[in-house]
């Protein structure tokens, strides 16, 4: 029997960061003007799209009496298409994700807040958001924004994450946020399976400055974040090159099966503002 | 120990460590430094990435040699080096430390104690035995050896003796030795050779090694005086000396008001190689007469100091005779023979009494005269110390002086007449003289044969009379008589002074009773003839170091002795009485001969410089820290580490250390410019003109010291770019046609300066040259410099500024020129005339700030480091008047800018008084 006081104080120790990312979060969203969010297409909707002549075939009811009183022609009013996207977000929450050079926050800070804030603006776009897998499956609706915060504030002991590629609508839209430095096969598998379900979206690589600068000298020992795994190296200097290769051709990968998989890939800084990887976010999910 | 050139090691072995070094330096290289830990998740990227090299990221060379180097200096320094470590004396033996101990080691006996210090310092650390003895030591009885620690402690009780160790000396202490096991010498030499010092060289050398110590500096040394030909004649010695050397002799004696003083000195120049010199001294006789002593000028030893006794001394003798009426008959004359036998060693003197008693001489001979004018005075001279010398004669036979009483002039009294003997009308033949009891003075004189007395005066007999008598006749009656009176005496020739009583005055022994008597100077080395029989006590002794000092103590010296002259440990130099005179022994004999003493190639002969010992184990440790610590930095700042606010902070407290400290030498200026007052000058960049105006200033200073209430300290030189003005009350400015500008601080700085009430006295020095306000360069440059000042309109010095009644009442203000008028501040317009009656304007409060003129004051004012005026001024004294009214204008000038006008307002006292009186 759980003791309720446990059970409460775990709960409260869970879910004080949640205040803190939903704030940044909506903060952050809300420097991001929503205009028109309209498919600029026809479609179902509520808002008016355009009037065009109607076709042969087109049923007698959607004629627009009104508009085809004007001229001798039958018009049909056109609505634009709005419908509810659903986008589904993974967002590591591994070991690694929680380095930090000296003066930053770490990533996974910067990758909560980015997917929470693009979640809050496409929540309030009307879209549906959830997470892959069976946890938070899309929904609509303010309430969700609470939901998702409470499932990103999660963090995991392994040393490096995975993508779960389970729970995916078909035609929806995915993102998926991690530094991505472990084994590459599940990613590739998990965009191979999205692909196949027909689900576009956005690869998004968060990465520490030292993680890009490699700034080391001498004899180091680095191990990951778990101390799982370890390297020794005597000159960590001489490294520089070959590690800076290795991740170079990490992100040309990442960047390949983003492309042949339909997806789009970027690869942010935390040392970089928020609000322009936001802004790419919003434009990766937006787009079609 | 084990040394390498300079440098000693107690530990050498330690230095085997070094051999470790290379191999430290390849493990050193070998063995990565520590790894860092770090956390970073890239590492999966990084895994299976080899090393390119094996070999670790190495640490750069040149921190491996800064480490190495802190090793080395670690092993260096626990190997305890020693710079200049005292050489090791080989051997357990007893160790002799020999010293000469003469006063030829005087002047450098310092040097020789530290050395035998240092030796004995040697001697203990290596638990010898020592035994410390000098050659003129008069101990006997085997040498002793104790540990060098005991004889540390009684070091301090060797002095030179003021003899030098003569042959005996070297014989005895051979003897000494003789007895002795085996040990080594240590030989402190003065580097005189004498006789006797082979021989102890070979004893030495039989008992083990010798190593001998010398001074290379020069011994100087004094013979003793001679008077000759109306000189006194210096001979000096130096030895060891090279190039030509000047010493200078200083004749000391006592001045009249009885203070030991330098009374003449001369220059004894010793030529290049030469070793003797000699000078002489022409003195008058009463200075000659009063010196004590001759002694060599900055040397201190005994050899330097030579004690004069009555050698110098020229007695003056007064000669009275009763009756000079005697015309052309000089063979007759009462005082002829007299005069044979003083003049060469005395000085004569004659006149009346009361001159003769004036003149204060030591001896005053009265041939023949009954009546002694002024009586009381000459019985007063006796009582002083004068020796009242009396020959009978015809007057004296006649008169019936002292023949009821005794007369006090008189040593004995007398019966009247007289008697002959041996003549044509008396019995018996001429009476011959009997020989000198051993009481008298006369004892040990051989009598001459051909001496008879054919007349004489008798003394009545009286108890006294045998005591008093000091050379009588062969039959017994009394031939010369003496009485004491106080400290003189009074002595009676019961025969004439000439031929005409007895032959005694023809002979020989006529003159030797005089100098016996101390009438005259004794001849310059007394005989043994002279001496012998006497017995002699010192009364100043002279020590090793050359210091005279009384004696105080001391059994009699028998004249024998003393006529060797040779000074020894049993007749110490100095001034030995006698019953009537004195005779000095010197250290350094007459005809001395100093010979450089020539060792045996074998002995090692080395310096008194006592190199001292310098462990260098704490510097180099030191260094080692240091050179660690430059490590730590530098491993610090390779790793990366060197950044951070920590690093800022210590780095900040660092520099805060070396900051320079220029606040401090503003302070310091200001303190000395307030805690006096201080006459400034500002400076032109000219030495010659600031020099003259520093010793100006320091003229004026003291002049004002002398004269005023105002003390002013050393005057300070004033950079108005730089310092602080404030301090100043008076600044003495002299114009150079080419002086820099001052900046537009400085002129800031000088406005405020003559705003706060302080004066500039601008000096265009030029008054002989141009008229002021002419086309002078100066005066041009001047009027450059002054434009930016905050100055008021001037006029010439006004009759009735204050100024010119401040200290002294002045009209003229020159310098070392009289020259144009001198300006100073313009009363105001508004300034009333005089009122009637008052002799001045009642003008208005304040000092001028600016006085301007061309006179060249500070020329005049100016004092060389003697206290000299420096510069001329006029000629004459029409000159040293300018002089002084120049320096009472800058009486006037400081009292001016000290006390404002002060003197103005006097005027207003009567008024004052008389409203207080209402």
């Amino acid at each position: 029997m759980t003791n309720p006081a446990i059970l409460r104080a775990d709960a409260e120790t869970l879910s004080a960061p949640f205040p803190r990312l939903l704030a940044a979060a909506e903060q952050l969203a809300s420097t991001v003007l929503l205009g028109d969010h309209g498919r600029r297409r026809a479609g179902t909707g509520d808002d008016f799209w355009q009037y065009r002549p109607a076709q042969v075939g087109d049923p007698v009811r959607r004629i627009d009496w009104r508009r085809s009183a004007m001229a001798d022609t039958e018009f049909i009013r056109e609505r634009e298409w709005q419908i509810a996207q659903s986008v589904i977000l993974w967002v590591d929450h591994a070991a690694s994700m929680g380095f930090a050079s000296k003066g930053l926050a770490p990533k996974s800070d910067r990758a909560r807040v980015l997917a929470l804030a693009v979640s809050i603006l496409l929540l309030r776009a009307g879209e549906r958001v959830g997470l892959t897998g069976f946890s938070l499956p899309p929904r609509a609706g303010e309430n969700q924004i609470e939901r998702l915060a409470m499932a990103l504030s999660k963090d995991s002991d392994a040393d490096f994450g995975q993508p779960e590629a389970r729970g995916m609508l078909p035609h929806s839209r995915a993102l998926f946020i991690s530094d991505f430095l472990g084994d590459p096969a599940p990613v590739e598998a998990a965009l191979q399976k999205a692909a196949e379900r027909g689900v576009g979206g956005a690869l998004l690589m968060v990465l520490d400055p030292e993680e890009e600068a490699f700034p080391y000298n001498g004899r180091t020992i680095f191990e990951s974040m778990s101390g799982a795994l370890r390297h020794e190296t005597l000159k960590a200097g001489d490294l520089r090159g070959r590690y800076l290769e290795r991740l170079a051709a990490r992100k040309d990968l990442l960047q390949g099966w983003a492309r042949a998989a339909g997806w789009q890939f970027h690869v942010h800084h935390t040392d970089d503002g928020a609000q322009a990887a936001l802004l790419w976010l919003y434009g990766a999910m937006e787009a079609r | 120990m084990w040394s390498l050139g300079p440098i000693g090691f107690a530990a050498p072995w330690l230095l085997l460590g070094l051999i470790a070094l290379p191999i430290l330096w390849l493990i050193l290289r070998a063995v990565p430094p520590a790894p860092i830990r770090r956390r970073f998740p890239g590492v999966a990227l990084l895994l299976g990435l080899g090393d390119e090299e094996t070999t670790t990221d190495r640490t750069p060379w040149w921190l491996m040699v800064l480490r190495m180097l802190a090793l080395a200096a670690a092993i260096v320094g626990f190997a305890s080096p020693v710079l200049n470590p005292q050489a090791e004396e080989n051997g357990r033996a007893p160790l002799l430390v020999l010293m000469d101990g003469g006063w030829a080691e005087a002047p450098t006996w310092a040097a020789r104690m530290a050395r035998v210090d240092t030796l004995l310092d040697e001697a203990s650390r290596e638990g010898r035995p020592v035994a410390v003895a000098a050659l003129t030591d008069p101990q006997i009885g085997e040498i002793t050896f104790q540990t060098a620690e005991s004889w540390q402690r009684r070091l301090a009780g060797f002095v030179p003796a003021p003899w030098l160790p003569d042959e005996g000396a070297h014989q005895a202490f051979a003897a000494r030795i003789a007895g002795a096991g085996a040990f080594d010498t240590l030989w402190m030499s003065d580097g005189l050779d004498r006789s006797g010092r082979a021989a102890l060289l070979d004893a030495l050398e039989a008992k083990g090694s010798i190593r001998a110590f010398e001074s290379p500096r020069p011994v100087y040394a004094i013979e003793p005086v001679r008077f000759e030909e109306g000189e006194v004649r210096l001979t000096g010695h130096r030895l060891r000396g090279a190039g030509p050397a000047e010493v200078t002799v200083q004749a000391q004696g006592r001045d009249p008001a009885g203070i030991e003083r330098v009374l003449s000195t001369a220059t004894l120049s010793f030529e290049d190689g030469a070793d003797q010199a000699g000078t002489a001294l022409i003195l008058p006789p009463e200075l000659r007469n009063r010196i004590t002593r001759m002694t060599l000028a900055g040397v201190r030893s005994a050899g330097a100091v030579t004690l004069t006794d009555d050698g110098l001394r020229r007695r003056e003798v007064a000669l009275m005779a009763g009756q000079e009426d005697r015309e052309g008959l000089q063979l007759l004359s009462p005082l002829h023979y007299l005069e044979q036998a003083l003049i060469p060693t005395a000085d004569l003197i004659d006149g009346a009494m009361s001159d003769i008693l004036l003149a204060n001489p030591d001896v005053i001979v009265l041939a023949d005269v009954a009546q002694v004018s002024d009586a009381p005075d000459v019985l007063d001279w006796v009582d002083r110390g004068g020796t009242l010398l009396r020959f009978a004669g015809p007057r004296l036979a006649a008169a019936d002086i002292g023949q009821e009483n005794e007369d006090p002039l008189l040593p004995v009294r007398l019966r009247a007449g007289g008697r002959s003997v041996g003549g044509a009308m008396s019995w018996g033949e001429p009476k011959s003289l009997r020989a000198f009891g051993p009481d008298s003075p006369f004892f040990g004189l051989a009598l001459p044969q051909d001496v008879q007395i054919t007349a004489q005066v008798l003394a009545q007999p009286d108890p006294a009379l045998a005591e008093r008598t000091i050379a009588s006749l062969a039959d017994g009656t009394p031939l010369v008589t003496r009485k004491r009176v106080g400290e003189g005496q009074v002595i009676l020739f019961h025969v004439t002074a000439n031929a005409e009583w007895s032959t005694l005055p023809l002979s020989g022994l006529f003159v030797e009773m005089l100098e016996r008597l101390a009438i005259s100077s004794r001849p310059a080395v007394p005989t043994l003839e002279d001496l012998t029989g006497t017995t002699w006590v010192a009364a100043q002794y002279v020590d090793g170091f050359g210091e005279v000092f009384p004696a105080e103590t001391g059994s009699g010296i028998a004249g024998e002795a003393l006529a060797t002259g040779r000074a020894s440990a049993d007749l110490p130099p100095g001034l030995y009485a006698g019953e009537d005179r004195s005779v000095a022994v010197n250290a350094v004999p007459r005809e001395a001969k100093f010979e450089r003493m020539l060792w045996p190639a074998r002995i090692v002969v080395e310096g008194l410089d006592v190199v001292q010992e310098l462990p260098l184990k704490g510097y180099i440790l030191m260094a080692g820290m240091a050179l660690l610590l430059i490590d730590f930095v530098a491993s610090l700042w390779l790793s990366g580490r060197m950044t951070g606010p920590r690093t800022q902070t210590a780095a900040f407290v660092i520099a805060a250390f070396l900051l320079p400290t220029d606040a401090r030498a503003q302070d310091s200026l200001a303190l000395s410019a307030t805690s006096e007052v201080v006459l400034g000058y500002v400076l032109t960049g000219d030495r010659q003109v600031d020099r003259v105006s520093e010793q100006g200033m320091r003229g004026l200073g003291r002049t004002l010291f002398q004269r005023t209430s105002v003390e002013p300290a050393e005057p300070l030189a004033v950079n108005v770019e730089t310092d602080e003005l404030a301090f100043f009350p008076f600044l003495y400015w002299p114009v150079t046609a080419n002086q820099p500008a001052p900046s537009a601080e400085a002129y800031a700085r000088l406005n405020r300066y003559l705003r706060g009430g302080g004066m500039i006295l601008f000096d265009t020095r030029d008054g002989d040259t141009a008229r002021f306000g002419a086309t002078s360069p100066a005066a041009r440059r001047l009027q450059e410099l002054a434009r930016p000042l905050d100055i008021p309109p001037l006029e010439p010095i006004p009759e009735d500024h204050v100024l010119t009644r401040a200290f002294y009442l002045l009209q003229d203000f020159p310098g070392r020129y009289m020259g144009p008028p001198v300006w100073v501040e313009a009363a105001p317009a508004s300034a009333q005339d005089a009122v009637e009656g008052m002799p001045f304007r009642n003008l208005n409060d304040g000092v001028t700030p600016v006085v301007v003129g061309a006179n060249d004051w500070a020329s005049a004012w100016a004092v060389d480091g003697a206290g000299n005026w420096r510069f001329r001024v006029g000629s004459g004294f029409a000159g040293e008047r300018q002089r002084e009214i120049a320096l009472r204008f800058g009486v006037n000038l400081v009292m001016h800018v000290l006390s404002g006008n002060y003197k103005s307002d006097q005027v207003h006292v009567p008024a004052l008084l008389d409203r207080l009186g209402q």
